[in-house]
């Protein structure tokens, strides 16, 4: 056990690595950073001395250890367009994208497992036929169309919600949450829902097609022989089962909440690290743009990790070690 | 017989499907009583497991039972709500499946699976029942039963989880156990140490057996009484030393004629021509008309009934055997 996840986290060493690599070929590729940062009047001379000044003129190697040495340290350089470290511009805009997606991803979850469930089971209801058919729409449609429907529905014509922002927020030792407030909590509804509402469609038939499957196998009808009341079966033996590939899909959606937030982001007006990143792009923000790839990769290997662990929770046949060491 | 345990009557069970109703097991009937064993063979399709799951109440849509009826000690058991059915099942009647690798849920321990069992039909608590269970693995013949049984499946072999399976289907102490082909699965070295534990353990405790099989040679050992199923219907039911030692219906002697003997000198078994015919295509009259050799004019018309042929309750399904037909079959002989 201890080994594998020795193995696990050196492996996501090396991919941070990779990434890390990626993110420093964007400083050297994608356009002048210069250009941005200086008007058109700066001579030449001014140029070549912030070149210097900003360590663009050393060799490759040396500056992609810089780069990474001061990234392990939590130091990407200063903004190009804010000019202030770019570390602190994420911190403070990481609490809106976190709080957004993981109110997202709670919702997908529990609705995506409750209503899958509950069309595996009652595989040929018209509730069932009617949650299936709408699901279709939340697989298809695009997430900002969504985002617009909605605002149109409940911010435009009934009024009830409001359309762009995160509210009043409240600073608790760094960190701002929406939470608190009212007006925060009202401002999240439509943007974690818009968000979610693909994973939700994504996992509710993840788990209807894995559930269907598990109740034709002989352990369920061996369970049902054996007089289990159906809320046993249906929940003690054959939701668990259900959980493994789930986990997985869930754990890798939530990478992907909080990498593609950045569309429900712009959509909302929602103040995150997605809506930085867009306005980094925008203005070659190269020192941003890295630091916020290297954040989504981190965020991706930290997920795909824990749902590894996860499975030892879920699935005693994964406990290989602990069953050689009984027999 | 109003002594019996169970009683089918006239039972059967139908598939609508788009091309029509198929009817899969057809007008079976048979007791069984307290602390027998029935055997009941027949080809695979022949509707042997198909009787046990309509039995224990567990037909899987679209099948349902169509007629007849199914009493448990005089009550009728066919017509039960979800809710009576399921507490007859494992407490009345318990059943035991082909592939014990496939019969327990991975995700549980032993002892998880069987206390949940124990306690859904009595009302103890949980050390008590893991008492129980802990002496039941120990008579199942789990070696070390107190530590296994915090064990997951996946830490038995095949054989040894057939024995906690076993375990499972007897842990609240049913009248009848349904035996589907209990040992298919498992290797020939296990196979009859499986049938034997089945066999005690019921003894034990006075349960009956329904052992449904395909083995001859199963039945013959175990069996106190055997149905010989074919297409959906009885073709012979007695004895099983009167059954496999003059076996009068065609179908059964073809079987029998098909099992090696350690005396056998020919090169060749003896083989039933053709196949079992599919349910949307069973021939008019006797089922088994197109395959026998002995068949004459009344078995492409009417179906035969079972016929009474002695005292221990021995019947067969064939115009051969039928009072009124002795003229057309020494005919048909001659």
């Amino acid at each position: 056990m201890l080994a594998y996840i020795i193995r696990r986290i050196l492996q996501s060493v090396l991919v941070m690595l990779v990434v890390a690599l990626v993110s420093f070929a964007l400083f050297r590729f994608v356009g002048d950073p210069i250009n941005s940062m200086v008007g058109q009047e700066t001579s030449i001379a001014d140029r070549d001395a912030l070149r210097d000044q900003l360590g663009l003129n050393d060799p490759f190697l040396s500056q992609f250890a810089t780069f990474v040495t001061r990234a392990a340290q939590g130091d990407f350089g200063i903004s190009y367009r804010l000019q202030q470290p770019v570390m602190e511009l994420i911190l403070s805009r990481l609490p809106a994208t976190l709080e957004l997606a993981l109110v997202s991803g709670v919702l997908a979850f529990v609705f995506g497992v409750g209503f899958g469930v509950y069309t595996a089971l009652r595989r040929n209801g018209w509730a069932s036929n009617t949650i299936m058919t709408v699901s279709l729409i939340g697989v298809s449609l695009p997430t900002f169309l969504i985002g617009v429907l909605l605002i149109w529905v409940f911010a435009v014509e009934l009024q009830w919600l409001p359309s762009f922002g995160r509210g009043e927020t409240v600073e608790i030792g760094g960190w701002t949450t929406g939470f608190l407030t009212p007006t925060g909590r009202a401002s999240l509804i439509l943007p974690a829902i818009t968000l979610g509402l693909y994973q939700m469609t994504l996992i509710m038939r993840l788990v209807r097609a894995e559930m269907l499957e598990v109740l034709r196998t002989d352990y369920i009808k061996f369970a049902r022989a054996r007089g289990l009341s159906n809320r046993a079966v249906n929940f003690g033996h054959a939701l668990k089962n259900t959980m493994v590939p789930v986990i997985t899909i869930t754990g890798l959606q939530l990478g992907s909440i909080i990498a593609f937030a950045i569309i429900t982001e712009t959509v909302f007006q929602w103040p995150g690290v997605g809506a930085l990143f867009i306005n980094s792009v925008r203005f070659v923000d190269v020192p941003v743009m890295a630091a916020y790839l290297m954040m989504i990769a981190l965020v991706f290997v930290i997920i795909n990790l824990i749902v590894d662990l996860l499975y030892y929770a879920v699935d005693p046949r994964l406990r290989v070690d602990r069953a050689a060491t009984r027999h | 017989m109003t002594d019996a345990l169970l009683s089918v009557r006239n039972l059967r069970v139908e598939f609508p499907t788009r091309r029509g109703v198929l009817t899969a097991i057809d007008d079976v009937s048979f007791d069984i009583m307290p602390g027998e064993v029935l055997g009941v063979v027949g080809e695979s399709g022949a509707g042997k497991s198909l009787t046990g799951a309509a039995i224990i109440g567990l037909l899987e849509p679209p099948g349902r039972i169509a007629g007849g009826e199914i009493l448990l000690k005089g009550e009728r058991i066919d017509n039960l709500g979800v809710e009576p059915m399921r507490r007859i099942r494992g407490k009345r009647i318990g059943m035991v499946f082909q592939d014990p690798l496939t019969s327990l849920n991975p995700l549980y321990t032993v002892a998880q699976q069987l206390i949940e069992t124990i306690r859904t039909h009595a009302d103890i608590s949980e050390g008590e029942a893991r008492k129980k269970a802990i002496a039941l693995l120990d008579r199942v013949g789990i070696p070390a039963a107190a530590r296994r049984i915090d064990d997951y499946p996946h830490h038995f072999s095949g054989g040894m989880r057939q024995r906690v399976v076993i375990a499972l289907a007897l842990c609240a102490e049913p009248e009848l156990v349904i035996a589907d082909e209990p040992t298919t699965a498992l290797d020939v070295s296990v196979q009859s140490q499986i049938i034997d534990l089945i066999k005690e353990i019921c003894a034990e405790r006075g349960a009956a057996v329904m052992l449904i099989t395909h083995d001859m040679g199963v039945i013959a050992e175990t069996a106190d009484r055997v149905a010989v199923l074919y297409a959906g219907r009885i073709a012979e039911i007695g004895p099983v030393r009167q059954v496999i030692t003059a076996p009068e219906h065609p179908y059964t002697a073809g079987l029998m004629g098909s099992i090696p003997t350690l005396t056998q000198t020919d090169a060749r078994l003896v083989q039933i021509p053709g196949a079992m015919p599919r349910l949307n295509a069973i021939p008019q009259g006797c089922a088994f008309n197109p395959r026998c050799e002995k068949a004459f004019d009344r078995c492409f018309k009417e179906r035969p009934t079972p016929v009474v042929r002695n005292a221990d309750g021995r019947k067969v399904a064939c115009w051969l055997y039928d009072a009124i037909d002795t003229a057309a079959k020494e005919q048909a002989n001659g």
